[in-house]
């Protein structure tokens, strides 16, 4: 491992920055400045018939049947780590979390707080990219909305995304339908997001590649439902991780989770990185990773489905939900004994020796 | 295709359910497939089998060991290494987890340190949460003081070569094992003459803890799992002294749950046997001279100091303080105005980490365990720490109603 610092000093006398190079509070002051930045920036990246009218909201007619409606705030630093930044990361993020409701995502809006002196460069890489994972996902950004914010007040840029979705007809995706017996089938390795974000926060560099795993999930979900398979729960293994959500699926059914642990995927780099760090992977964030809870009889058909999918090539049956009571997450080690998976109080914290 | 795997789970509080016949493949078979660097050979299960098999044979009457090192508990606990071991062979968690030994006084001054206005306070993850008697390093960053997570003394030193007009402060944890890192970047620091860094130190040493578990009236350690680590950068010569001394057998025992059965194994095969000998399990790290280069710098730079220890109290040349050559680092000296309105720092007194930390109390035993001590609420340091006993009995044991 080595080590380097990662923030660049910074010269005490600025020069004149011109009002194109960097966020001044009239971008967000209503005027004309704002508006150049609407169009020039947001306008010409997310560009789409339902944007296009610039009016307060974007409006739709609707279909029969269930909507889903979520929220999620993206505040990540550093901005742009491997594999990901800030602005891939809230569409997929939101786009994910209508996934997990059994949604075929449809619109997203964003929200800008944007901090005074941010680089426009900086601020035009984030947009581009959001753009682009909403293209690639196919779920449009409809409406959106800025605000700027003194310097010192905010940290470069947080974007809010919300999302629409369509819940299919006959499909029902909750925790209280997690039964005994049900396979939990993970998507794919654990850990990538998290430990790439801390290398480049911390400057950590660790052997081997590690790329966050920020992807959207949501042609996956649609796929297993295609394929006739019943899914009871579906959760994103985000901030907390694996152990984190086995313990809210748990609480929210009142049911038992035993996993395996040698069964659970976390690639080479990853568990390197967390050796050394001290952290367990199956605390660390994910971002491109879920759990399925099927039934037992289904778990091989849904696992061909999900590894047809790049982003769950791994996919792997990790554990059984029992009938155990008081709920709780149990986990069978690697040298066979059993623990609790409890959850953790706090954020991880790297040990010192 | 074999019976599946996880229909036996349903049955898991039966121990014959480590049938092998898996038709689920495991991590590594997916990734790579490539031998991991020193971590799954260790993790073997069907050797962590054979070994408990041979512990089990090897006991016939009851004993009580102790690992000395945190690491050592947290894999103890973490890998549930205990329900692998015969009923009457008892372990006992010993002092070796440098946060839950740092006395309530050095916390305090470390909080005094970081609220001062133009410095920067550098410290381990692990230190933030500890409480003192006024609050702890985490209360000081949410009111605006500048504290850095480290992860290398050097990453400290090259904050005070970037930022000439702040004092970068550091909090020196640790046990023998950091000595050489914190050592090295007083020598750098020293060599390029930067006189903006600083170590408010609470080095503390693992043999005279020992020796002061077992010259306790109350002690019940027949034998010791020394900490491979510290034994890999001191060598186990001064070990012997003790062996001999209080008649006790000592294992030089590595991390790894293999490492630990093995080192059990060894250590009650003495103890059968009548045996008093210093063995060294962790050969793969630790040899009986140690790191030369290593202790050479830590003997150039520090000295042994009383220290006072965490529920356990004073106890004689068991710290480390900065030599006089290089007292210009020593934070307590430079900052000695600051520090001189402190009072002395008392620890909760419904705390009892003294008891837990000389192996006299289990953790669940204490009354304030899990309800009005918890790692959200941490009445003592052993509850923050992921190497603190407390702290691993609560993650991995506390809401157990029945046995896991």
């Amino acid at each position: 491992m080595t080590v380097h610092d990662n923030k660049p000093f910074e010269a005490a006398c600025p020069l004149p920055i011109s009002a194109k190079n960097t966020v001044q509070l009239a971008h967000g002051g209503g005027g004309r400045l704002m508006q150049e930045l609407i169009e020039d920036v947001f306008v010409r990246a997310f560009h789409n018939p339902m944007l296009a009218p610039l009016h307060d909201g974007a409006t739709w007619p609707v279909e029969k049947g269930t909507l889903a409606f979520t929220t999620d705030s993206y505040v990540v630093h550093p901005l742009f780590f491997p594999g990901g930044n800030i602005g891939s990361l809230a569409v997929n993020g939101t786009i994910n979390d209508l996934a997990m409701c059994g949604a075929k995502p449809l619109y997203l809006s964003a929200g800008f707080i944007l901090e005074e002196g941010l680089s426009m460069d900086v601020l035009q890489r984030v947009v581009n990219s959001m753009a682009e994972a909403a293209r690639t996902a196919g779920v449009p950004i409809v409406t959106g909305d800025t605000k700027v914010v003194d310097r010192g007040k905010g940290d470069e840029i947080f974007i809010n995304t919300s999302g629409v979705g369509l819940v299919p007809a006959g499909v029902c995706v909750l925790p209280t339908l997690i039964q005994p017996g049900d396979a939990i089938l993970v998507s794919g390795d654990l850990g990538s997001h998290g430990v790439a974000v801390l290398s480049v926060r911390e400057g950590l560099t660790f052997e081997g590649d590690i790329k966050s795993d920020s992807a959207p999930l949501h042609h996956i979900v649609a796929d297993l439902l295609d394929r006739g398979i019943d899914i009871h729960c579906l959760r994103d293994l985000t901030r907390g991780g694996l152990a984190s959500v086995l313990n809210e699926l748990a609480a929210a059914a009142k049911v038992g989770i035993t996993v395996d642990e040698a069964a659970i995927p976390v690639c080479e780099p990853v568990r390197g990185a967390c050796e050394l760090l001290g952290l367990d992977p199956l605390y660390v964030a994910n971002e491109g990773r879920f759990v399925a809870l099927v039934p037992a009889p289904q778990a091989d058909a849904a696992l061909a489905v999900m590894r047809r999918h790049k982003a769950a090539s791994l996919a792997t049956h990790i554990g059984v939900v029992t009938d155990r009571d008081p709920p709780m997450v149990v986990l069978r080690t690697v040298v066979g004994t059993h623990r609790v998976l409890d959850l953790l109080s706090g954020e991880q914290l790297p040990r010192i020796c | 295709m074999p019976r599946h795997f996880f229909e036996d789970a349903l049955l898991y509080e039966d121990p014959n359910w480590s049938s092998d016949d898996r038709s689920i493949t495991t991590n590594n078979d997916i990734v790579g497939g490539t031998v991991m660097k020193y971590v799954d050979e260790f993790r073997d299960r069907a050797v962590a089998g054979a070994l408990a098999e041979r512990i089990k044979k090897t006991v016939r009457r009851p004993w009580t060991i102790m690992e000395v090192c945190g690491g050592q508990t947290h894999a103890i606990v973490r890998f549930g290494l205990d329900s692998l071991l015969p009923k009457n062979l008892e372990l006992v968690h010993g002092p070796g987890c440098p946060v839950c030994v740092t006395s309530v006084s050095l916390i305090d001054q470390a909080v005094c340190l970081a609220s001062l206005p133009g410095v920067i306070f550098c410290s381990f993850g692990d230190m933030l949460r500890v409480p003192g008697s006024r609050g702890d390093l985490f209360s000081v960053k949410a009111a605006g003081g500048d504290i850095r997570i480290i992860y290398s003394p050097l990453d400290a030193l090259e904050l005070a070569r970037k930022n000439p007009d702040r004092e970068v402060v550091c909090f020196a944890v640790g046990f023998e094992t950091t000595a050489p890192a914190w050592a090295m970047a007083v020598t750098q620091a020293k060599q390029s003459r930067i006189t903006n860094f600083s170590l408010l130190i609470a080095h503390v040493l693992v043999p005279p803890a020992m020796e002061a578990i077992l010259s306790s009236p109350q002690n019940r350690i027949q034998g010791f799992l020394a900490a491979g680590h510290v034994c890999t950068v001191m060598g186990y010569e001064e070990y012997e002294a003790i062996a001999q001394r209080y008649q006790v057998p000592i294992v030089v025992t590595g991390f790894e749950p293999l490492d630990v059965l093995e080192g059990v194994a060894m250590l009650v095969s003495q103890l059968e046997e009548g045996r008093v000998e210093v063995e060294n399990q962790y050969v793969r790290s630790v040899s009986r001279e140690g790191n030369r280069p290593a202790r050479s710098i830590v003997d150039e730079v520090f000295e042994p100091v009383s220290r006072a220890w965490r529920g356990i109290g004073e106890i004689p040349a068991s710290g480390l303080r900065l030599k006089s050559a290089y007292s210009t680092y020593d934070a307590e000296l430079k900052f000695q105005r600051d520090l001189a309105q402190l009072s002395v720092g008392i620890e909760d007194p419904e705390c009892q980490s003294g008891l837990v930390l000389q192996g006299l109390l289990k953790p669940p035993d204490c009354p304030a365990f899990g309800n009005k001590c918890t790692p959200e609420q941490p009445l003592g340091a052993p509850m923050v720490s992921s190497e603190g006993a407390c702290a691993a009995y609560y993650r991995y044991r506390s809401h157990a109603t029945s046995k896991v």
